[in-house]
């Protein structure tokens, strides 16, 4: 039972972490990219927007019927729930970057990706830390549906918990999430204020 | 085809179902956050506290809610409507909340220059200003109650939930496919009904110019 239970908390971090991971890079990208081709833009965050609105069971079950059961079907619906909050927060933090500064480092005779590595992403990380933060504690909440498509973590105890009408292990197959979700928030709250002092203007 | 025309009545039935019990949750939720918002607008200390809780439930996950809900009052409509309406809360009464602070004091002052009473201030200014607010936590309330509604097919409280169930048990695309597209439609419906309500709401001269 523990060593069932301590398993299952360590797939559910590891499916977690891996796809907020992915997230983070394919979010950062595109905010960027969104933030270089305004009309381009648009059509990203509106298409973000999108996915997130679609019913997760709904989103599992038909990513199911092209992934197939297991791991790798939750972890491409939690990349794609993640994107969100990580490309909007990209998006937003290069965007308000106030003007002076992005002519003075033209003004240096920086490129646009010299620019973009030396001036606006630093500038940035906080927001864009805050962002991946919320994608975080968003994705440990709905990686307990993993097990209604065959996907290890934290669901396997509850749904069995649900099965056998026993509260002691629905409860028990949540307290991580909900002591993760405070704690993640917490921790990366902390973390994000820190960068914001560093990266003041 | 000949398959969606054989199921047509059958899905009807459970997008009605769907809607009946989204609307239901999302309604109760109203009822309850609009007025402990007000009362937490009048009472800050209790604020902070009242709404660290209200998170902390959201963060529990809709299975492990609904798996509890069955367990302790069994299969039916009740449980879900139930665990649908706390998860519906939140949002509006944190844009509610917000909402009501956010309106400028010289507003108020303004009111109260008039000889408004208390109750006229918030009445005739303080609720109208946050409107757009209220607006978008039900908005985003809305939203996360068609996902979770779709868990509610497992307590046995049918929608569209039921559909992809049956699905994804049976390992059927297209009982798959019946549920999550109209429910995946019905999200993204909802969310920009609401988000029109929202700019609707928005008194003209504050509307943002961007």
């Amino acid at each position: 039972m523990s060593s069932e239970f301590i398993s299952a908390i360590g797939e559910h971090m590891v499916i977690v972490l891996a796809s907020v991971a992915i997230a983070s890079a394919l979010g950062i990208g595109l905010g960027i990219l969104s933030y270089w081709k305004k009309s381009l833009g648009t059509i990203i965050i509106t298409i973000c927007e999108l996915i997130q609105t679609i019913p997760s069971l709904a989103l599992l079950a038909m990513l199911m019927i092209i992934f197939g059961l297991g791991n790798v079907t939750m972890g491409s619906a939690l990349v794609l729930y993640a994107l969100l909050p990580i490309v909007r927060n990209t998006h937003t933090a290069l965007s308000q970057l106030p003007p002076a500064l992005i002519d003075a480092a033209r003004g240096m005779g920086m490129s646009r990706s010299q620019r973009l590595v030396k001036v606006e992403i630093p500038l940035s990380i906080p927001m864009i830390f805050g962002g991946i933060k919320v994608a975080l504690v968003n994705s440990l909440s709905i990686a307990v549906m993993g097990v209604l498509i065959g996907a290890g973590g934290l669901g396997y105890i509850v749904y069995r918990g649900i099965q056998q009408q026993n509260m002691g292990r629905i409860i028990l197959g949540a307290i991580p999430v909900v002591i993760g979700a405070l704690l993640f928030d917490w921790l990366l709250g902390n973390v994000e204020k820190r960068l914001a002092k560093h990266a003041r203007l | 085809m000949a398959t969606i025309m054989k199921h047509g009545p059958e899905l009807l039935i459970s997008l009605g179902q769907h809607i009946t019990l989204t609307l239901a949750a999302v309604g109760m939720g109203i009822i309850i956050a609009v007025p402990l918002a007000i009362l937490l607008t009048r009472h800050k200390k209790l604020a902070p506290v009242v709404l660290a809780l209200a998170s902390t439930i959201q963060t529990i996950p809709g299975l492990v809610m609904l798996g509890l809900a069955l367990v302790i009052s069994g299969v039916g409509v009740k449980p879900a409507l139930f665990v649908l309406t706390i998860y519906s809360i939140l949002p509006v009464l944190q844009n509610t909340y917000t909402g009501i602070n956010e309106v400028l004091p010289a507003y108020k002052d303004a009111a109260k220059g008039l000889g408004m009473t208390k109750s006229q201030v918030l009445m005739k200014v303080e609720l109208p200003l946050a409107l757009p607010a209220m607006a978008s936590g039900v908005r985003i309330s809305a939203v996360y109650i068609v996902s979770w509604a779709t868990l509610a097919g497992m307590v046995g409280a049918g929608g569209l939930g039921d559909w992809i169930w049956t699905g994804l048990s049976t390992y059927n695309t297209t009982y798959i496919l019946f549920g999550a597209v109209p429910s995946a439609l019905l999200a993204v419906l909802l969310s920009t009904g609401f988000g029109a309500l929202e700019s609707a709401l928005t008194p003209r001269g504050m509307r943002r110019t961007s």
